[in-house]
């Protein structure tokens, strides 16, 4: 009998702290047990270019903050089943949102010129163009899945997870809704 | 005062005529969740997080500031209703910049347990993020309107308690904010006591105390129906306090 | 002041008018000053003075004549021939042929047999462009406080009421609530002192009734409420009128002096036990503030907010007390119902709607203006007939009846009777009486969000699905506009259009939805061709 392949999951980093990735490294050795059950295909812990076809699940951490994260964010709609906003900033803006009340051209000034150590300088060419405005993730694509806090406890994520790479969408209100 | 008895999601209930149909729901522990209402203030009926629904009647009524009558069916656990109040949480959400993360009442908070008690996975809403002032200019407290959701308990309980009337409204529609005074820094209004109570009953982190930081703060308001039935039945119930 | 010395009042003014040999009546209300009218009174007057024809010729300035949009107006008499578009050079020829001359100038001369005027049915605007609004005499002349003499010397009270209740008068603010019935609860609701307020609050975009009826011939107003206090037991009156209308608060306080100083206000009326005064309450323009209960805060002073009904005015309103809220043409309804009985009024219109309703119609129609027709015309009659019809090359898309609180009627239902139970029935309401037509050129979706950014604006914040769903759902609106949006958004917004209506405290709230569920009722397509699909998950085939 040949074995049915591993759900390919991946997981993204685009607006947010990346403690919502640190969080799920507080698996443990429950990760260990997910190795054995899913292929991470890609996430910014593992060194991956380009984000593959047909991704099973992914985890999004982050709201949708520049423009490299727009574009982002509609290919992974495309290829990929499960989309799960992965804690608050993907699913209110929360932290990231926090720049909303400042122009762009405010947060360049202050960041860039005001603050710089090393000689004020726009960054005009590595660095994507801010949005306007940081955004959750359900608007700017639909979103199947929502992982609540700031960030999400382990038992969350294994919670979730473990749902998912059942093939089941996390129940929903799931029980862990907790926001902060 | 007559008694009346009447159901409340087929449970059968009794109360006075002159007691709403929330204090009466609470007595039989029935729980209709609130916002703007608040034990020893008076009812606006403006959050409509409690409305219902009455056998015989096509508007949805608050219970807040509805009263009872014989015989009344009263429903406030329907699909609908839940569906409704859901919405209104969505909205308040989406109106303001709610980052419980950083926020000083996160845990302790209205908003946020409404948020959970409505199962609000995510706000379908635009959020709006809106450019609001937060104000420190008082020596002991800070409101930050970014986090106000419009409830007015700290307008009433100024005007109906305090009796000193520092804040109100000014603007209409989204663009209302709660001013001091003649809209002016808190820190200069001289009608201001200095008393807290708003700061008290204010049910997120729009005022709050000066020297708290991130999920610090938490607030107790049984003070209020104490100071109200001390004032209007003579009648201590210091045990609520302690209870608080 | 007795009846007696009301009629000899009255026909002293009829033998002074008949004495003339020509009367010019110029409308100098709001909107035929916008577009000049004031030269041409200017222009008569010093023609009368430089001609010496004082004793020949009365210069009049009257409201509104009706064909609005072809102002400025002027009428002749005693041959009543009406003019429009009359510049100077106009009033010139006016008055150098026809005034002088005796030959009425075709040129500018309307036709009095255009449906316009045939099929329209005269009560509230009876007197409306044919009086001298600043002039008691003028008003008591044409039979003003006629029927508040024999209300107070031959009626009782209950009579009056039973009276108002029996012609099945509704209210005409919109909401169509039995007149009758609320004069009679407020009649017997305790309270030690009892009020009567105006609403003039009127507010929604395209509607200029209410104003057109204080402007024209306000008497008519304060005679109605007189009565209404006569028969309810109040002896306070307010009328709430917003500052945007200063020309109807000039007219106001002038009509309300005058009618102190005969004696038809203030102290024992007409030497009889009612007292009744009227004072005016200026509104800074919110929208809101025609909603009663805000607007009785208003009153009193205070933030107009509305707040949960029951209880509602006729028990508990103006500083706690028994208080009737009835809008402007109601009121000036009043005086004929009993001048003429309720058999006459309750012959006119339809069984569940009896009377006439004042219409403003604007937007896109050849005569745009101020209309009376029986309840229950046809809605065809209306555009077709009386308005002249779309402009040229256009076709009739919808009409707008309500404001932002009403829906739109699409042409398939051009046949509807205007009637409060029909325009409900497609998703409409009567309102007070805007009327605003759209054609083939109008974008339904366009028109829903101006309507919701309105609500948007005059949304007073108390509470949330009003405050902050309106917001959202003009958001969405701009969203399908913008080509953005998914039927995810579509459906979301039908859903939030629900909500409000539901769950708001107040009638703006409730029926701020309305214009974009009727528009998309009728006019679905437009929303959805805006649509685009959403993303979603596309498989690749190893």
């Amino acid at each position: 009998m040949a074995a049915t392949p591993k759900p390919r999951v991946a997981t993204v980093w685009l607006g947010g702290c990346s403690g919502c990735h640190m969080s799920f490294l507080d698996l443990d050795e429950r990760l260990i047990e997910l190795a054995d059950r899913m292929d991470l295909v890609f996430t910014p812990i593992a060194d991956v270019k380009t984000y593959p076809a047909n991704v099973d699940v992914v985890l999004v951490e982050g709201a949708v903050s520049t423009e490299e994260h727009l574009h982002m964010a509609q290919l992974i709609r495309k290829r990929t089943r499960f989309v799960v906003s992965f804690g608050d900033c993907a699913t209110t803006g929360n932290v990231t949102a926090l720049r909303n009340r400042f122009s762009v051209d405010e947060l360049l000034r202050r960041s860039y010129h005001e603050l710089a150590p090393g000689g004020p300088a726009t960054p005009s060419k590595i660095i994507s163009p801010l949005t306007l405005k940081a955004r959750p993730l359900h608007e700017v694509i639909p979103v199947d899945a929502f992982l609540h806090g700031c960030p999400p406890t382990a038992d969350q994520i294994w919670f979730a997870v473990d749902n998912l790479l059942q093939g089941k969408i996390p129940e929903l209100p799931n029980v862990y809704l907790r926001y902060g | 005062m007559p008694v009346i008895t009447f159901t409340i999601n087929g449970v059968p209930v009794s109360g006075q005529q002159s007691e709403s149909i929330l204090e009466i729901a609470r007595q039989h522990d029935i729980r209709i969740p609130t916002l703007c209402h608040l034990d020893g203030l008076s009812d606006v009926g403006a959050c409509r997080l409690c409305l219902m629904e009455i056998e015989g009647t096509s508007k949805l009524l608050p219970a807040c500031s509805t009263y009872p009558s014989e015989n009344m069916v009263v429903r406030t656990d329907t699909d609908k209703l839940k569906r409704y109040r859901r919405t209104i949480i969505e909205l308040l959400a989406a109106e303001g910049n709610h980052q419980c993360a950083v926020c000083v009442v996160n845990n302790n908070c209205e908003l946020q347990n409404l948020a959970y008690e409505v199962g609000l996975e995510h706000v379908r809403a635009q959020y709006l993020f809106p450019k609001k002032e937060l104000d420190a200019t008082h020596p002991d407290y800070i409101i930050d309107r970014n986090r106000c959701v419009l409830c007015t308990r700290c307008v009433r309980v100024c005007h109906e308690v305090e009796g000193a009337h520092v804040w109100d409204i000014a603007n209409r529609g989204i663009n209302c904010e709660i001013v001091a005074d003649m809209n002016q820094p808190w820190g200069t209004s001289e009608s201001c006591t200095s008393c807290g109570k708003c700061v008290l009953v204010c049910p997120v982190g729009a005022l709050i105390e000066k020297g708290a930081t991130v999920s610090e703060m938490e607030k107790h308001r049984a003070f209020l129906p104490y100071i109200m039935t001390a004032r209007t039945k003579q009648e201590w119930i210091a045990r609520a306090i302690e209870e608080d | 002041m007795t009846i007696e010395e009301l009629e000899e009042r009255a026909a002293s003014e009829q033998q002074r008018q008949a004495e003339f040999k020509k009367r010019v009546l110029t409308c100098t209300a709001a909107g035929c000053v916008s577009c000049g009218a004031g030269k041409v009174v200017g222009h008569f007057r010093a023609q009368v003075k430089e001609r010496n024809l004082a004793k020949e010729v009365e210069v009049v300035e009257t409201g509104c004549m009706g064909l609005c949009g072809s102002g400025p107006l002027v009428r002749v008499a005693p041959d009543e021939t009406m003019y429009k578009n009359v510049d100077l050079e106009a009033a010139h020829q006016i008055f150098d042929e026809h005034v002088v001359g005796g030959k009425p100038v075709a040129a500018y001369a309307v036709d009095p047999k255009m449906p316009f005027f045939t099929r329209q049915v005269k009560v509230v605007l009876e007197n409306c462009g044919r009086i001298d609004a600043e002039k008691i005499e003028a008003s008591m002349a044409a039979g003003g406080y006629e029927a508040l003499a024999r209300a107070l010397t031959e009626m009782k009270p209950e009579e009056v009421i039973e009276e108002v209740r029996k012609a099945g008068l509704r209210g005409r603010g919109g909401a169509g609530y039995p007149t009758g019935l609320k004069w009679s609860i407020v009649r017997k609701a305790q309270g030690d002192q009892k009020y009567v307020v105006c609403n003039a609050d009127e507010g929604d975009p395209g509607a200029f009734m209410d104003r057109s009826v204080l402007e024209g011939d306000p008497h008519r107003v304060l005679e109605g409420m007189a009565i209404a206090g006569y028969a309810t037991g109040a002896s306070q009156g307010y009328i709430y009128i917003r500052a945007e209308y200063p020309l109807a608060i000039e007219r106001l306080k002038t009509a309300i002096k005058q009618a102190e100083r005969a004696g038809l206000l203030g102290n024992r009326i007409m030497d009889s036990a009612l007292s009744f005064r009227i004072d005016l309450r200026i509104g800074a323009g919110a929208f809101v503030c025609g909603e009663e209960t805000a607007l009785m805060r208003s009153i009193q002073g205070r933030r107009g907010r509305p707040r949960p009904r029951p209880p509602y005015p006729s028990e508990k309103g103006l500083w706690g007390m028994p208080t009737l809220i009835n809008n402007v043409e109601t009121y000036a309804n009043i005086a004929p119902i009993i001048r003429n009985g309720s058999a006459w009024f309750a012959a006119m219109g339809t069984p569940k709607s009896p009377g006439t309703k004042v219409f403003a119609l604007a937007g896109k129609i050849c005569n745009t203006g101020l209309i009376e027709v029986p309840m229950g015309v046809p809605l065809r009659e209306i555009i077709e007939e009386i308005g002249g019809g779309t402009p040229e090359g256009t076709t009739f898309k919808a009409a707008q009846t309500g404001g932002p609180s009403g829906g739109c009627i699409p042409a398939e239902h051009l046949d509807l009777p205007v009637d409060y139970e029909s325009l409900q029935l497609v998703g409409s309401i009567m309102g007070s009486g805007g009327m605003i037509v759209m054609d083939s050129t109008s974008n339904m979706v366009d028109v829903a969000k101006f309507f919701m950014d309105f609500s948007v604006d005059e949304s007073c914040g108390k509470c949330v699905p009003c405050r902050s769903g309106t917001k959202q759902i003009a958001l969405l609106l701009e969203k399908i506009r913008s080509g953005q949006a998914t039927p995810d958004d579509l459906a979301l917004l039908e859903e939030l259009c629900v909500m409000v209506k539901e769950t708001s405290l107040c009638g703006l709230g409730q029926s701020a939805p309305n214009p974009v569920l009727s528009t998309l009722r009728f006019f679905r397509k437009e929303y959805v061709d805006l649509l685009i699909p959403k993303l979603v998950y596309e498989p690749h085939e190893a």
